[in-house]
């Protein structure tokens, strides 16, 4: 059987997730390699997740979050940012590609935006190939 | 009743956590006293191998090993070591996490031995000889060396009861998991030993320990930038301090030198990955994310004691 990725996408309950959920209701398509897991914002996405998901086969972690400024928590997708560019500056450094790891802003009224941005990271992993650490779990 | 018997082995370690036994001073006379050291190799005791692999299997009560497993000699001892002992104990941050000689995973076997004998400054080695692992001496005596490996903590090679942290562990530590040893307040086996608390909870200059709030680091420094403050927070006035994640079972020396701490403790009790917790409890820490980029060289700061134990090295080199 041919290979198809596998994508975790962690999404902010208040702003993502209510994008997915509009992408929906509007019938816009996206791939179906996406799998989401829903969390209550993008601060609470220790980089430890992104390492796990990547542990166990995922070929891209891509997380959602609210855009500045419209954080239910105030300042959740700042500490966000801050982490996963750190994690990105490690990955890059440890020989990981830092292209399976992707943070974007989407709010609640951009369920078109949600399935544009999984369509074109669903092509991105697709032209990357499968995780190398892959089985190593 | 016969003593306690104490096994210790130094593996691919610098004899640092020896040492820190050592330092227990008079109170080493009490452990001496109280426990038999069967085996202590290569550093203090004349024990054969050949000796220890004759002991029956569960006889020795606990064993120490500090290093990590970097060669297929330190594999073998460390699998005698588990048959032999009832308790076995990774003892300093090599042995639990891989410590900063587990930093060779950055590189190849062949990276290192070029640089070791061959590309050097101070090398001369024109026909660019390597150690080998086999050599015959006089045509009869055939001497062998163990084969390199990826450095890996003694937990992926074999199943390790109580973990002690530190490069070394502070004497006081030493004392203290020594003591719950011999009076056998253990706590559950897989655990860490040690008092649970992280290096801010007992650092001298944490402003919330002093009803203080805790501001937002809004520059980054090395520590070759100006001085810190007399007893201000080292985060706060920007040295990349990893004293959140890291158990202070040292008391907090480093930061009371004016060192910020590089996390040699291993992780506070919940943590799994060391080196990502403190990639995200740092970059919570600063201002705005323009300073992340300042941040030099994040991987030897944050994996510098954790490299084999952490993603992604745990499972890419095993």
């Amino acid at each position: 059987m041919a290979w198809e990725p596998r994508l975790i996408v962690i999404a902010c309950h208040w702003c993502t997730y209510a994008g997915a959920d509009l992408a929906g209701s509007l019938r816009y398509s996206y791939p179906p390699t996406v799998h989401i897991v829903r969390v209550p914002c993008s601060g609470r996405v220790e980089p430890e997740f992104i390492a796990e998901a990547l542990r166990r086969g995922a070929d891209g972690v891509f997380i959602g979050g609210c855009h500045f400024g419209d954080c239910h928590y105030k300042e959740g997708n700042y500490k966000a940012i801050r982490r996963f560019k750190l994690l990105k500056r490690s990955l890059t450094d440890l020989g990981i590609q830092p292209e399976r790891v992707q943070l974007e802003w989407i709010s609640g009224s951009e369920g078109k935006r949600f399935a544009e941005a999984m369509t074109e990271f669903d092509a991105k992993i697709r032209e990357l190939g499968p995780n190398p650490m892959k089985g190593g779990a | 009743m016969s003593k306690p018997k104490l096994a210790y082995y130094l593996a691919g370690g610098c004899g640092g956590c020896d040492i820190a036994v050592v330092d227990l001073s008079e109170a080493l006379i009490d452990v001496a006293l109280a426990v038999d050291i069967v085996f202590w190799a290569p550093t203090v005791a004349d024990v054969k191998y050949k000796d220890l692999e004759a002991m029956p299997d569960g006889s020795i009560d606990v064993g120490l090993i500090s290093g990590n497993v970097r060669n297929s000699e330190h594999e073998h001892i460390a699998k005698v070591l588990r048959n032999k002992c009832k308790v076995l104990i990774a003892f300093g941050i090599c042995a639990a996490c891989g410590g900063i000689k587990g930093l060779v995973n950055l590189h190849t076997t062949e990276e290192l031995l070029d640089k070791a004998y061959v590309n050097t400054f101070s090398t001369d080695n024109p026909n660019k000889e390597l150690p080998q692992t086999t050599c015959v001496v006089d045509g009869k005596y055939e001497l062998t060396l163990p084969t390199l490996m990826y450095a890996k903590p003694l937990d992926e090679v074999v199943k390790v009861d109580y973990y002690i942290g530190g490069c070394p562990p502070h004497y006081e530590h030493v004392k203290a998991a020594f003591t719950a040893l011999l009076s056998g307040q253990l706590p559950p086996p897989g655990s860490w030993i040690t008092m649970g608390k992280a290096v801010c909870e007992v650092c001298g200059r944490n402003p919330v320990l002093k009803g203080k709030p805790k501001r937002f680091a809004t520059e980054v420094k090395r520590t070759i930038d100006g001085a810190p403050s007399e007893d201000g927070c080292l985060l706060e006035e920007g040295y990349l301090c990893l004293g959140p994640v890291t158990q202070g079972d040292c008391g907090s020396k480093c930061p009371a030198a004016n060192i910020p701490c590089r996390g040699c403790g291993g992780p506070i009790p919940g943590v799994k990955d060391y080196s990502l917790r403190a990639i995200s409890s740092i970059a919570s820490m600063f201002d705005n994310e323009d300073l992340i980029d300042q941040i030099p060289d994040p991987v030897h700061l944050f994996y510098r004691y954790t490299l084999p134990s952490s993603f992604p090295y745990k499972r890419l080199k095993s």
